[in-house]
């Protein structure tokens, strides 16, 4: 794809680190937002990775100045993709059902995860993550 | 008989074949990835509180630090592929090991990252989250990992030696595609919690 004018990679490159750097901000501060801290952590780790996708997609990989059948290869694979998702998660969203066994109870999964999370029982482990832990033997999972 | 090299382009698309076939590669594991991303969404709605109380535990300073890794490595294997449509080996082959080295931060930190969770006692059978954490971070790292054997296959077999420049752009685009793998496995992984 030499026939076409390059970019400036370094732009897109900071847009990208800015970008990255809000991803990481914005759910840490999502909670200030009350009612609206759902949307902000969507918005902030989601909305913003699809923005990043789309600019590496269109300047880094030069999608932009592609020949139009490299995008139309993407689109039909993602398209394939939603068919996939959608065919399926119908389906798997259901938790009941004829002959549906389950075998654990989300509120039975939520306290064993509880119980074995390193962040939730600190006190026990050590001061941070990675420190204050010399052997793996207090550990009863 | 001499062998007649025929498919060296496409007249129909009008894209080189190595460059096609990349896309096509792409094409593929946006299926494979793009699975393992959508059933991962399926379980997080199905189970989102004991997800979200195992999510807490990965480590989001080194996801961002690898996030930031491979960011760059995406403008590093630009510059190379700039420098290789100038014909500058020097400068080709000096990006392309660069690249490689922030490959190599990335499988850095996430084997410390992977050793830190192990011994925490999480591993690939302590629970459904567990599992996709593994199954999709490994799958990223062994493509991280072929990425980075390729490079240094192009960079001293092609590069050094003056042929086949237009393997820099093909390669590049399978790493952007792998650097666009972990700008969404690192919000669902490590940020949304």
């Amino acid at each position: 794809m030499a026939g076409h004018k390059h970019p400036s990679y370094l732009k897109i490159y900071i847009t990208l680190v800015v970008l990255f750097i809000v991803s990481v901000v914005g759910p840490e501060v999502a909670p200030a937002f009350g009612v609206f801290a759902k949307p902000v952590v969507l918005l902030t780790a989601f909305g913003i990775a699809i923005w990043k996708a789309y600019l590496v997609c269109a300047y880094f990989m030069h999608l932009k100045f592609e020949k139009i059948y490299a995008p139309y290869i993407l689109l039909a694979c993602l398209s394939l993709l939603f068919v996939f998702f959608f065919g399926t998660a119908t389906d798997a969203m259901f938790a009941n059902g004829h002959n549906w066994v389950k075998p654990v109870s989300e509120e039975e999964a939520t306290k064993e995860a509880m119980a074995r999370s390193y962040v939730l029982n600190k006190d026990k482990h050590g001061d941070d993550y990675g420190n204050g832990h010399d052997s793996g033997d207090d550990h009863d999972h | 008989m001499a062998h007649q090299i025929i498919a060296t382009g496409r007249s129909r698309t009008g894209i080189p074949t190595g460059r096609l076939a990349v896309w096509w590669v792409i094409g593929s594991e946006i299926l494979i990835f793009g699975g393992l991303i959508a059933t991962y969404l399926l379980n997080r709605f199905n189970h989102g509180p004991s997800w979200s109380v195992e999510a807490a535990n990965t480590n989001t300073f080194i996801g961002a630090c690898n996030t930031f890794w491979l960011l760059t490595s995406s403008l590093f294997v630009v510059y190379a592929h700039a420098a290789s449509e100038r014909r500058d080996a020097a400068k080709t082959r000096m990006w392309i090991w660069l690249t490689i080295l922030l490959g190599g931060f990335f499988m850095g930190f996430k084997t410390y990252e992977y050793a830190t969770e192990i011994h925490h006692g999480f591993t690939l059978f302590t629970s459904n989250f567990w599992s996709f954490y593994y199954t999709a971070t490994g799958l990223h790292g062994f493509h991280v990992l072929c990425g980075m054997v390729i490079m240094a296959i192009i960079a001293e077999g092609d590069i050094k030696k003056g042929r086949n420049w237009h393997r820099v752009e093909n390669i590049g685009l399978y790493w952007h595609f792998v650097d666009i793998v972990w700008i969404f496995l690192f919000p669902l992984m490590y940020i949304a919690k």
